[in-house]
């Protein structure tokens, strides 16, 4: 499994997927510029990524505290999600994400 | 200002969840604790971030809220009478002649102590700024994020930003001062406590303020007025009217002045030992999130060991003549004294 994450630069970068593992968590062992102060309990927004159209769909909805949360990031698109409250599974095996701005 | 300056033992800064327990530990081993923290309460991340998330991890407590253990360290440390410095930032930090340590804060409050502890999380909670081009120009004369005195908004052209409890607070509270006001969130749904949610929109259906659901997108104006925001809404891109931003996005963790105390950092955290948790200035210690050694874990039971250890050195240097007992809470009459329970 793997994901690709685009960083502020417009760079992607290929990740290897775990399973069960957040994708936030995914993205900060692999040592990319994502702040996730709270440590990936849905409390402060700072690991707001944009996910590829293609596969907006193929995620489990938003909560609403991942809503609620999504308050305190800026520049929110349709496409905005907390990539602490995204799971890697089999099904996320090629998710493309793009890190928001800080 | 001679009010405002102190000596003590220890200056502990960050009244997180460390910085609350090298208060036990510092005071078991007769050292008298003062604290510094930005935020207005102590709890650190625990107070601020999730007050009412679980805590799951620390020992002897099956689960906890981040309020709750921090209430129950308060408790734990009242006997030893901490003195706090609330919403203040510790901003130097300078080595007096005499030997101590002497740290002033943001507000003019000066700390003498001999020995330093920095408990610091992450970092100083401040505001989270959006990301708007020239941003910088503006703050302080027509965008910001907090109101100190409400009559310096008096009479302006205001536009709040958010959609929480400060955001709505502010919305209803300064309207009456206010010439005209606005409110921006992103969506029609705001998190603030309901009565405040309602009086909101009270003044909305009154024509009081001027909701708009839209995002901030551009500031306009010149030589730091501002003229109007431009926003993003749902039909495009217009602009609101007005010479006053408040910006209500919550907080975010910035390690602040703490790079300039002249101590060694490694990617914005402090290098420690694993003896004392002393940095490579002696007298100067970093427990909790702040610090970094080998195989460091990020946990508030971490922190917790960090302050036993490093209060052992403290002792050191507050009673260089005096010899260190070590004793247990269960079985000294000297400690139980010390916490009042015997």
């Amino acid at each position: 499994m793997k994901i690709f994450v685009t960083d502020r630069q417009g760079v992607e970068h290929e990740i290897a997927g775990i399973d069960g593992w957040q994708i936030m968590e995914l993205i900060r062992d692999e040592g990319l510029p994502i702040k996730a102060e709270c440590g990936g309990s849905c409390a402060c927004a700072t690991c707001h990524v944009y996910v590829d159209r293609a596969w907006i769909d193929k995620l489990e909805e938003k909560g609403e505290e991942e809503i609620d949360m999504l308050d305190l990031a800026f520049d929110i698109q349709d496409s905005s999600r907390l990539s602490c409250q995204l799971t890697m599974t089999e099904a996320l095996d090629g998710l493309k994400v793009t890190l928001a701005p800080e | 200002m001679s009010e405002n300056i102190f000596s003590t033992d220890a200056v502990v800064i960050g009244a997180g969840p460390v910085g609350l327990f090298a208060v036990f530990e510092l005071g078991l081993l007769d050292m008298e604790t003062h604290l510094i923290d930005i935020l207005d309460a102590p709890g650190g991340q625990c107070a601020e971030l999730y007050p009412e998330k679980p805590i799951y991890d620390i020992p002897g407590i099956p689960v906890c809220s981040g309020q709750d253990l921090t209430d129950k360290l308060l408790e734990q440390i009242q006997p030893f009478k901490p003195t706090f410095h609330l919403g203040q930032m510790a901003e130097s930090l300078i080595k007096r002649e005499n030997g101590k340590w002497q740290v002033t804060t943001d507000i003019g409050t000066v700390i003498d102590a001999t020995v330093v502890v920095i408990a610091a999380g992450g970092g100083s909670f401040v505001p989270k700024k959006p990301p708007l081009r020239g941003l910088d120009e503006y703050e302080g004369s027509s965008v910001f994020y907090s109101v100190r005195k409400m009559e310096q908004f008096r009479g302006k052209n205001i536009l709040i930003a958010g959609g929480g409890d400060s955001a709505l607070d502010w919305t209803v509270n300064l309207h009456p001062v206010a010439k005209s006001m606005a409110l921006v969130h992103r969506r029609d749904e705001f998190r603030a406590a309901p009565d405040t949610v309602n009086k909101m929109r009270a003044l909305v259906d009154s024509g009081g303020i001027d909701l708009h659901i839209a995002q901030l997108k551009e500031l306009k104006g010149a030589e730091g007025k501002l003229q109007a925001v431009s926003v993003k809404g749902s039909t495009g891109d217009y602009n609101i009217p007005c010479d006053t931003l408040l910006a209500f996005f919550g907080l975010t963790m910035k390690l602040g002045p703490v790079a300039d105390f002249g101590i060694s950092l490694n990617q914005n955290l402090i290098p420690v030992d694993t003896e004392k948790f002393e940095t490579d200035v002696p007298g100067i210690f970093a427990i909790g999130d702040i610090n970094h050694y080998p195989g460091k874990l990020k946990l508030i039971l971490s922190g917790f060991h960090e302050a036993a250890l490093m209060s052992q050195q403290a002792f050191r240097y507050v009673y260089p003549e005096r010899r260190l007992r070590f004793q247990y809470t269960t079985s000294s009459s000297d400690l139980q004294a010390k916490l009042g329970v015997s």
